[in-house]
């Protein structure tokens, strides 16, 4: 791990000591209809006084249930939609003041890996054009140099070259995660926003998907973000964890020791929640 | 202890292709007031196990052996009209996704109310108060009866599930990864009050899951499923500390868990297939 990091620091463009994405102040307030026939509005802090930083080459995990605005986060890191105050940072450059080519440029380097493996692949597309698409839109390589890295890319995360003439629904869950993965990582970003990217698959084929991210991360010292409702996961990929409830981070630390010494009420909860935590500790 | 469920030698296969056993040979009992759960992953038949004794599988699949026999009485050949009076009254079901199981046009108390009406008859007042009672004992305030599935959150739903399945005091719960959808704490609620309820209504349940965690805190015993036949059961003690079967031991080991002390270990099925020749 730490050789990834120097690894990344050593690429240079990092600006702030190592630290690669910062939030600063983030809000966002949803309005939303309410009552039987929607005449009614209700405002919702979806994201309230939100700061964060992520160092370089590690993994900071955002802990939280439905509705505490984990993935709103997500997507107002990556300005897919707008905030109500604050600042993202991203290698030192603000996000929100960058034109539309310079933020084209930096979200080359800001992927992202999604929930559910069935609903992000568009199932007319074949997977080499899946995969290839990142490449296209930023302009990069040749045909058929695009061709070269996508097999590559393919081969990397455990499928095989020949899988590019495929089409999604020949794939299982797993298999197809492994396809957003190489979609987002055949790029080469600096930054994986990942939002619960196994909380859809059976327990074993999240085991591999686990250890397939962590190993990438070392290979090409990779920076995530990982967003999950599941502690068991977040104890073995994270470094760090924010724990978010109701729109605000209310605790934050070093894996290890948030979980030995959990210093909030809610965190104890969360902790005590893991299924099986009483019995199937070895 | 009595025996309230017995499957006997029990094969499923694709009614187009007979010789793909999704459930192979499977035999297990179920005693009432005690929890089974079956374990195993996508693909191990343990969700066609649990539509086999419900009657419930797709047309596109074929039981070719087996007996089913709940409370002494044989399931597999009853009608249909035979079966809707155990489904629902004898025995009840819970599923995944309590989004999709309710039905979203109609108030939550009337959807509780349906199988008081259908299986005892209840009206008027009676059923009102039944329909409160039930709503009580799930933990949802009955002056909720009028709410509508989306103005629930998912945990609420999932407990207006149950007080469906739990409504005409069936001596058998199915339920089929009734918590895999649901967020950490929620879940823990959810697996709290099932267990009462059985405790408390001597119900033996049938539950189905992939996370040997949930299975930790829920089951009594433990059958675990692979490629459509058990390759162990037991008691959850023995299971969990002294697994006997290659399978076991690998579906255990890829848990993570929460101290992170033990590496994440995916199954290695080419040595799985080498420890099982």
């Amino acid at each position: 791990m730490s050789g990834a990091r120097q690894q990344a620091r050593g690429n240079g463009g990092i600006g702030m000591n190592g630290i690669i994405l910062a939030a600063r102040g983030l809000s966002k307030t949803y309005v939303q209809r309410s009552g039987r026939f929607g005449f009614g509005t209700t405002r919702v802090k979806a994201l309230d006084d939100v700061n964060l930083e992520v160092k370089a080459g590690t993994t900071l995990a955002v802990v939280g249930e439905s509705g505490s605005g984990k993935s709103t986060l997500a997507r107002c890191l990556l300005q897919l939609q707008p905030l109500d105050a604050g600042e993202v940072l991203f290698e030192g450059q603000n996000l929100a003041a960058l034109s539309g080519k310079a933020l084209r440029a930096a979200r080359r380097h800001l992927q992202m890996v999604f929930q559910d493996p069935f609903a992000s692949l568009n199932p007319r597309m074949k997977v080499g054009d899946i995969v290839a698409e990142g490449l296209v839109i930023h302009g990069i390589g040749t045909a058929e140099q695009r061709r070269d890295s996508v097999a590559r890319m393919l081969e990397r995360v455990g499928l095989a070259a020949a899988d590019m003439e495929k089409y999604p629904h020949q794939f299982s869950g797993g298999q197809r995660q492994r396809i957003g993965i190489a979609r987002a990582l055949v790029l080469e970003p600096k930054l994986v926003v990942c939002d619960e990217p196994v909380s859809a698959l059976d327990v074993s084929i999240q085991a591999q998907i686990l250890l397939l991210l962590k190993e990438l991360q070392q290979e090409m010292g990779l920076s995530y973000l990982f967003i999950s409702h599941d502690l068991r996961v977040v104890r073995h990929i994270a470094d760090e964890v924010a724990v978010m409830h109701r729109g605000r981070i209310i605790e934050q630390g070093a894996v290890a020791d948030l979980y030995a010494k959990p210093r909030q009420e809610y965190t104890r909860i969360l902790l005590n929640s893991i299924p099986g935590r009483h019995r199937l500790a070895t | 202890m009595s025996e309230l469920l017995c499957i006997d030698d029990l094969t499923v296969v694709p009614a187009a292709d007979e010789r793909r056993r999704l459930v192979d040979g499977v035999s297990m009992t179920l005693q009432a007031g005690r929890t089974t759960c079956i374990v195993g992953e996508s693909g191990s038949g343990k969700s066609l196990t649990a539509l086999s004794v419900m009657g419930l599988l797709p047309p596109t699949l074929r039981r070719i052996s087996g007996s089913i026999r709940f409370q002494g009485l044989e399931l597999t050949g009853l009608t249909n009209a035979q079966m809707c009076d155990v489904r629902g009254k004898r025995i009840g079901m819970i599923f995944q996704e309590p989004m999709t199981s309710l039905n979203p046009v109609l108030a939550v108390g009337f959807q509780v109310g349906e199988s008081l009406t259908a299986h005892l008859g209840l009206k008027g007042d009676a059923l009102k108060r039944r329909v409160a009672e039930l709503l009580e004992r799930v933990g949802i305030p009955p002056e909720r009866a009028g709410s509508y599935p989306d103005e629930l959150s998912g945990g609420q739903r999932q407990r207006v599930m149950i007080a469906m399945a739990i409504a005409c005091e069936p001596a058998m719960l199915i339920a089929d990864e009734p918590t895999t959808a649901l967020d950490v704490t929620v879940q823990a609620q959810i697996l709290a009050l099932l267990a009462e309820l059985k405790s408390r209504m001597n119900m033996g349940m049938l539950f189905i899951t992939h996370d040997f965690g949930v299975v930790a805190d829920i089951a009594d015993d433990v059958v675990v499923m692979f490629r459509g036949q058990i390759v162990e059961s037991g008691p959850v003690d023995a299971v969990l500390n002294r697994p006997q079967h290659p399978y076991t031991q690998a579906l255990l080991d890829c848990v993570p868990d929460a101290e992170g002390r033990k590496p994440l270990k995916p199954i290695d099925y080419a040595w799985l297939n080498e420890a099982m020749a």
